[in-house]
């Protein structure tokens, strides 16, 4: 921290600038939208609260919010879980070729969502995919992963396999940093491996934790890409109210209900930054 | 949180302690529970690859993980490109100019302000981080429909700009360089070039930038992930062809097979998604060293 004076408003200008025009903007004209309605006779009037209280009785935004946070209570965990303990075996160094390991797990994170999304739903199809040969071998009749009631879940595993390594990338990258002095201490005690996770490891991680937690909870709610390019795969799996933002979507573009698009959109900006909050205070509380 | 280690970026580069002694020995039943997960990881790529060189007749009638048939990864490819007059290489052309102007122009907003926010005590400060700390929460898919609705009101839907201007503003990107410049420039160097009468922005070009590089690496590379990756903001500003990125281009081209009479190409619908996604994993297996260095200071320092 160097200079009091009014240069440091030079450097953040361009940024703020284009925040200003791409999230103060399209947040307040939102807001502005959804106080409104507009119909085929009689044009736009004001209506309040009214498009907020339409919201809280839609049953198919709601059975949206539903499958999202089902999603965020069962993806989430599994996802963390795994990549933990993938960090967690790479940095006690007892892998042959660990930074092989390290590398590949993580590559699923440069590959498009839409591509990663087509791959998984090929493997999962009937057309040329697996499951049809794995029965064929096995002699078994498997579930179909892309039916109804169990497309979601095809979901999650896509997306587990999108981000289980960025998030263990993360959590190697903490426990990189931890103090070596600490584990000479404890090799002096006669810890065990489970005993230093336990002390030293999983105390060091919980900052991080923390945050790919939040970024978790951001990504569920904000479900879109993988359900809108799985039903290219699997259309009557997917229904047009899937996830909150496909059904904001749905709602703008194909049925032009721009005001009631925009009340979805600020009901779900609220409730992710809601949850994402209550984690996030714990995790930012020292960051200025 | 628990107190984090606080390191210096160019400190922790030069030396990186074994975090647990290297010389344990190595464990043949951790290393194959661990292979397990590198099975699922590499699976779906080589799905990929494997189908890439199949025919469309062969890709529905043949075992997905061998090959089968003639090699016909070099035919495809050149299908990929020629199909619809080339517009595959157009939706490419399209991605690496989206990248360029939105991900080159993100990492320079966020360095500028990120340098701003740490080295200036200027009046506002305070509210300006409150402001991007609180904007970090809000996901970019969130703003998406809310940004198309305005874009939509001003016109400039269906254009370059409806994709270009709001890819220009990453908050994570903007934190991670406050946190580079905080730690990685000190405050004795700007003060001396202050000394010898250098401008502000000629200090920060000659001198910060270069010290500032292995942060803007990472966040460079982490914003061409999201901008090459991207589906939702094209899908929803664009209608014209011609102005899609490849993974809309990949996206339509699968939808083909869903409309009746629509022409099913699977094999360029894989051919094309293997091809798109080479830049980006040569790019971090270049980088590697800049982007596991850059993401621990990023993400760990709270």
């Amino acid at each position: 921290m160097t200079r009091r004076s009014w240069i440091g408003w030079q450097f953040v200008a361009p940024f703020l600038t284009v925040f200003a025009l791409v999230f103060l903007a399209p947040i307040a004209y939102s807001l502005y939208l959804s106080l409104y309605r507009t119909k085929l006779i009689g044009g736009t009037s004001f209506v309040g609260l009214e498009n907020y209280s339409k919201a809280v009785e839609d049953p198919q935004f709601w059975s949206a919010v539903g499958r999202v946070s089902l999603f965020l209570v069962v993806q989430v965990p599994i996802m963390l879980l795994l990549a933990l303990l993938i960090a967690l075996a790479i940095d006690s160094g007892r892998l042959y070729g660990s930074s092989f390991f390290r590398i590949s797990i993580f590559l699923p994170y440069a590959v498009p969502a839409v591509v990663a999304t087509l791959m998984w739903g090929f493997m999962y199809g009937s057309q040329f995919g697996l499951i049809r040969y794995l029965n064929d071998w096995l002699g078994t009749t498997l579930p179909d992963p892309l039916a109804p009631n169990l497309v979601l879940a095809a979901i999650g595993n896509i997306t587990t396999w999108e981000f289980v390594g960025y998030n263990m990338i993360i959590l190697f990258a903490a426990l990189r940093i931890v103090d070596p002095s600490l584990y000479e201490a404890a090799a002096i005690d006669g810890a065990g491996q489970f005993r230093i996770i336990r002390a030293i490891k999983l105390p060091a991680l919980r900052g991080p934790l923390l945050i790919t937690t939040m970024f978790s909870i951001i990504g569920s709610f904000q479900l879109f890409t993988e359900p809108v390019v799985l039903k290219t795969i699997a259309p009557n799996a997917i229904l047009t109210y899937f996830t909150p933002n496909y059904y904001a979507w749905q709602l703008s573009v194909g049925g032009q209900q721009f005001n009631y698009s925009a009340t979805v959109a600020v009901v779900m900006g609220l409730l992710t930054m809601l949850v994402a909050y209550l984690v996030q205070a714990r995790a930012v509380r020292k960051a200025v | 949180m628990v107190s984090a280690p606080t390191i210096r970026p160019q400190a922790r580069r030069k030396a990186q302690p074994p975090a647990t002694p290297r010389k344990r020995t190595k464990s043949w039943s951790l290393t194959a529970i661990t292979t397990v997960m590198l099975i699922y990881t590499l699976l779906p790529l080589a799905w990929l690859f494997i189908s890439a060189t199949k025919t469309q007749d062969n890709l529905l009638g043949s075992f997905g993980l061998w090959f089968h048939g003639d090699f016909a990864l070099f035919d495809n490819i050149g299908r990929t490109f020629t199909y619809q007059n080339g517009i595959y290489l157009r939706w490419l052309g399209n991605t690496v100019f989206y990248v360029v102007i939105g991900a080159g122009g993100a990492t320079l907003l966020s360095t500028l302000a990120g340098y701003g926010l740490a080295k200036f005590a200027f009046p506002g400060r305070r509210a300006v981080f409150a402001l991007i700390l609180g904007a970090v929460a809000v996901p970019p898919t969130a703003l998406a429909i809310p940004t198309f609705l305005l874009f939509a009101k001003a016109g400039i839907t269906d254009t370059v700009w409806a994709v270009i201007i709001p890819s220009l503003m990453v908050p994570f990107s903007l934190y991670l360089m406050w946190t580079f410049s905080r730690d990685a420039v000190p405050d004795e160097i700007l003060e001396s070039a202050r000394v010898d009468g250098a401008g502000e922005f000629r200090i920060f070009f000659k001198l910060a930038v270069p010290l500032l590089s292995p942060g803007l690496v990472t966040a460079l590379l982490f914003n061409v992930v999201v901008t090459w990756n991207n589906l939702f903001l094209p899908l929803i500003m664009l209608k014209d062809r011609n102005l899609f990125p490849i993974t809309l281009g990949i996206y339509t081209w699968n939808q083909q097979a869903q409309t009746v009479g629509g022409d099913v190409v699977f094999n360029l619908v894989i051919t094309g998604s293997l091809l798109a996604i080479v830049p980006l994993i040569a790019a971090f297996l270049l980088l590697q060293r800049y982007w596991q260095s850059g993401l621990a200071v990023g993400s760990v320092k709270q």
